[in-house]
């Protein structure tokens, strides 16, 4: 079943001097329990896509169709964490915004917490925390709402290297268990390969859809085990080649 | 709870004590030594302590006033009047802010008009307000808001706009609309910006009930200032100016004091 559609979506962008096109006729799809990736090179309207996926912005021409609801849950390249309010007032920020702060949905929060191991801590602030553990409150806050569907600006990138991978591992492994749709932005190519079970290929600006590769690396559960597979390095040479427009 | 700390941590811990110590000591040490050089110098007559006056005749007069009782009455009266010049411009200043981020369009319309007012010495409005609001209290607080007012306004409405647009674009993410979007975000981002304020404040306030006096008063320190003047009593003026010093110490230290209790998180 489809979670999110996107038809003939075209983005123009004005300013005083020019108007740019962000985003032209981009169609794709991702059905639910998917982890979708969209690669493409830098600067090519990636974060534009995601703004129009969460009704940030209204298209120029073309539709955004969410099914089931439109009730989709964003994270950002950095945690924006609230530093003046606990772990646990964080998490709960979508449901005060929402207004859904039920005793249901507080139960549903703490378990979560509980889950993912930052239950004891609930009441320390983000500056207390380590960067991993932070990025992991910021997709509980993301979860609390219950959201059809998950955007992932470049959750990782904010990280080094070393803890990313960590992160990914952890994120990709709450994301299934909770069995989320997820749909990530990213300009990395490993890390779309070893997340997603489709990537989109971007092109330059105006992004339009060049390639949909799919990874077939599921039988891996980890992403990162999936990065020592031998078919990765193969993966990656023939998406380097689509970024950099190679290939037809 | 007792730390087991090694004995180069606690050779470090006692050099910055010492340090504390020097520190305190030498600021000490130069308020005494002033003090004692400008008391010798009138003693020895280097200096006139008619015009000059000098610590021990400031110390006779505050004994004076004191027991007399007019010091209380004339530093309750500029106290009442900071206080409410104080209070009045903050709150207004934030208002003001307030407004001017909510709606884009007042905030291009007036800013222009802040800026100006922002460079306008407000003394030079003195003559409007005393025909306007009199020459009672009235005009005096008058004078502590206008001076206060017009930087609030500015400082805070530039913290507001600074604000984390990454954080708004996640709150919009869930739905948030204006009003929430300064609750939960923009006000309490900005806590700190307005301690700060509150710091400038004390001083504005003080100017403007100061000056508001030397133009209109009948009472307070400000007119006991110009009072003494004009009688030729420095004994009078110099005891009021180590007042004044001393009240405005004590609140900006009382604004510290609330920021270090409020600013722990933010």
């Amino acid at each position: 079943m489809k979670v999110l559609e996107l038809k003939n979506v075209s983005k123009v962008f004005y300013s005083k001097t020019q108007e740019t096109q962000a985003v032209s006729n981009l169609n794709f799809d991702v059905n639910e329990g998917e982890f979708v990736a969209i690669i493409g090179p830098s600067g090519c309207g990636k974060t534009t896509v995601l703004s129009l996926i969460s009704k940030l912005i209204q298209p120029t021409s073309g539709e955004v169709k969410l099914y089931g609801g439109s009730n989709v849950g964003y994270m950002l390249q950095r945690d924006q964490l609230f530093e003046w309010r606990n772990i646990e007032r964080n998490v709960q920020l979508g449901l005060e915004i929402q207004r859904k702060l039920t005793e249901e949905n507080k139960r549903y929060v703490e378990n979560l917490l509980k889950k993912y191991g930052l239950w004891e801590f609930r009441k320390h602030y983000p500056a207390e925390l380590s960067g991993g553990m932070r990025q992991r409150a910021a997709l509980i806050r993301t979860l609390a709402t219950n959201p059809d569907l998950l955007l992932l600006d470049e959750p990782f990138s904010a990280l080094d290297f070393q803890t990313r991978l960590d992160v990914c591992d952890d994120v990709y492994a709450i994301i299934r268990s909770e069995k989320k749709t997820a749909l990530l932005v990213t300009h990395d190519i490993s890390e779309a390969i070893s997340l997603a079970d489709r990537i989109v290929v971007l092109t330059e600006r105006p992004a339009t859809v060049k390639a949909i590769h799919e990874p077939r690396l599921n039988h891996i559960a980890q992403p990162l085990k999936r990065r020592e597979s031998p078919d990765f390095s193969k993966q990656f040479e023939l998406l380097h080649k689509y970024l950099h427009g190679e290939t037809q | 709870m007792k730390n087991n700390f090694t004995k180069e941590h606690l050779l470090y811990l006692r050099g910055q004590r010492v340090h504390k110590i020097l520190v305190h000591t030498a600021r000490i040490g130069v308020l005494v030594l002033l003090l004692g050089l400008w008391e010798l110098a009138a003693q020895l007559n280097w200096i006139d302590s008619f015009i000059t006056s000098c610590p021990s005749r400031i110390w006779k007069k505050f004994i004076e006033l004191v027991a007399a009782g007019t010091l209380w009455h004339h530093m309750g009266v500029s106290t009442y009047e900071t206080l409410a010049g104080f209070a009045i411009g903050t709150v207004l200043g934030y208002c003001i802010a307030v407004v001017l981020w909510w709606n884009v369009f007042f905030k291009e319309t007036f800013e222009p008009y802040l800026v100006v007012l922002n460079s306008l010495p407000k003394i030079a409005l003195g003559p409007i307000i005393i025909i306007w609001a009199g020459t009672g209290k009235a005009s005096i607080i008058t004078m502590a808001v206008l001076i206060s007012v017009v930087i609030t306004a500015i400082t805070i409405l530039n913290g507001f706009v600074a604000t984390d647009k990454e954080k708004a674009l996640l709150l919009r993410s869930m739905g948030a609309n204006r009003f929430q979007i300064f609750t939960k975000l923009v006000a309490p981002a900005n806590v700190p910006t307005l301690m700060a304020t509150l710091k400038i404040n004390v001083g504005m306030a003080w100017i403007g009930s100061i000056m508001g006096e030397y133009l209109v008063s009948k009472e307070g320190l400000g007119y006991l200032l110009v009072y003494g003047s004009q009688v030729f009593q420095l004994d009078l003026v110099m005891t009021c100016t180590v007042v004044l010093c001393a009240l405005a110490g004590l609140m900006y230290g009382a604004v510290a004091l609330l920021e270090k209790i409020v600013v722990k998180r933010f």
